[in-house]
């Protein structure tokens, strides 16, 4: 087993090659023989990792997925933000500038609006749950923006450490639920062309659901969705800790 | 050649994440503000512009088209690298914060794409 552990370390990235592969092909075998084509292959395929994100989590204790199985720690290199942005900076290849401006300022502004509106929501969970000191409730506001702007967010308010983790809980929340729903209700919200995807990306935020989520409806629409939701984070690190904190203490008076 | 088209995508996503970290640090934050956007911009420069370097169907642009190609295997390997089991477990309110978040996010799409429409 060691012997394994340590060839599978020293290949790590061609282990990823080999995990994703074996998890894309059961995913549309499932698509085509047990949904009959309902449910993308991609979809599947994103929900399978989750699931096993999920299970080696239980198991590991650890924060990463199956990464935190040795013999799977490549699937961290192939995964991880660097192959990721590298992958969707390629996704750009072939983008028309008319369809980037195809939304024109309104893609602009559901960035703000995005954190705004993901602040509130969590911001009023929290206080529904009978929190009412300003900085956990600004933390955990953030959060639900997204799982970096929670901590980001706490950490310069000097929220509890248990508060930092519930607001990176919600984050993740999102994250996983933006992946899953995304194909779902793709068609119900209008989810099929450059204008409504950079919409969308603005207003979700979390790179890696937003990313996740546009890969299983329409690869295609992937470039103009990350184009948005890129200034997300940044946005919502901005506003945390200054606006949206001074707003919710003159709220809570 | 395949490599030169691997380099220009590489030498756009290193500008513009470095671009996005100086802009962060320029704000104050620990957060890399719009980097990937700005790659996105480079690149699309390197591909529209009159003596664009990258066209596709040339080995270079084949090159750049493998990794968009690459990007949904990518993306299961950053899904099933997730901290999922946090996710789980993180209690009712972390659960509900979530995905009161998401369905308000979802709501608005159609609402500010029909604005854009206009």
């Amino acid at each position: 087993m060691m012997v394994l552990e340590k060839f599978a370390a020293s290949n790590g990235l061609l282990v990823g090659f080999l995990f994703v592969g074996l998890v894309m092909a059961l995913a549309y075998w499932i698509a085509r023989h047990l949904t009959r084509g309902l449910l993308h292959g991609s979809a599947i395929a994103i929900a399978l990792g989750l699931l096993l994100a999920w299970v080696a989590g239980e198991q590991t204790g650890g924060a990463k997925g199956v990464a935190d199985w040795p013999l799977l720690a490549g699937v961290g290199v192939l995964g991880g933000s660097m192959l990721r942005d590298f992958a969707i900076v390629a996704t750009a290849f072939g983008v028309r500038l008319s369809d980037l401006r195809s939304a024109g300022w309104v893609a602009a502004l559901s960035i703000p609006l995005g954190v705004v509106v993901s602040f509130l929501c969590g911001a009023v969970v929290a206080y529904g749950f009978g929190v009412r000191d300003p900085v956990a409730i600004t933390t955990i506001g953030a959060g639900a923006a997204t799982y970096i702007v929670g901590p980001v967010t706490g950490a310069s308010l000097g929220a509890a450490s248990d508060i930092i983790s519930l607001s990176i809980a919600a984050g993740l929340v999102k994250a996983v639920l933006v992946m899953i729903a995304t194909p779902l209700v793709a068609r119900r919200i209008g989810l099929d062309n450059p204008a409504s995807a950079m919409v969308y990306g603005g207003l979700m935020g979390t790179n890696s659901g937003v990313t996740g989520g546009l890969a299983a409806t329409d690869p295609k629409l992937v470039p103009y969705g990350a184009m948005t939701a890129t200034f997300y984070t940044g946005l919502g690190c901005l506003m945390g800790p200054s606006v949206l904190f001074l707003a919710v203490k003159a709220v809570l008076g | 050649m395949v490599v030169y088209g691997v380099a220009v995508l590489a030498g756009c996503t290193l500008v513009g994440l470095y671009v996005g970290d100086l802009l962060g640090a320029a704000l104050g934050l620990q957060a890399n503000v719009g980097g990937v956007g700005i790659a996105m911009l480079l690149m699309i420069a390197c591909t529209n512009l009159r003596a664009a370097p990258l066209r596709p169907g040339t080995p270079a642009g084949n090159g750049v088209d493998f990794w968009s190609l690459m990007y949904i295997p990518i993306i299961v390997a950053m899904a099933a690298q997730q901290n999922v089991a946090a996710a789980v477990s993180g209690g009712a309110m972390a659960m509900l914060a979530g995905v009161a978040a998401v369905v308000a996010g979802f709501a608005l799409v159609p609402v500010l794409a029909r604005m854009a429409r206009k």
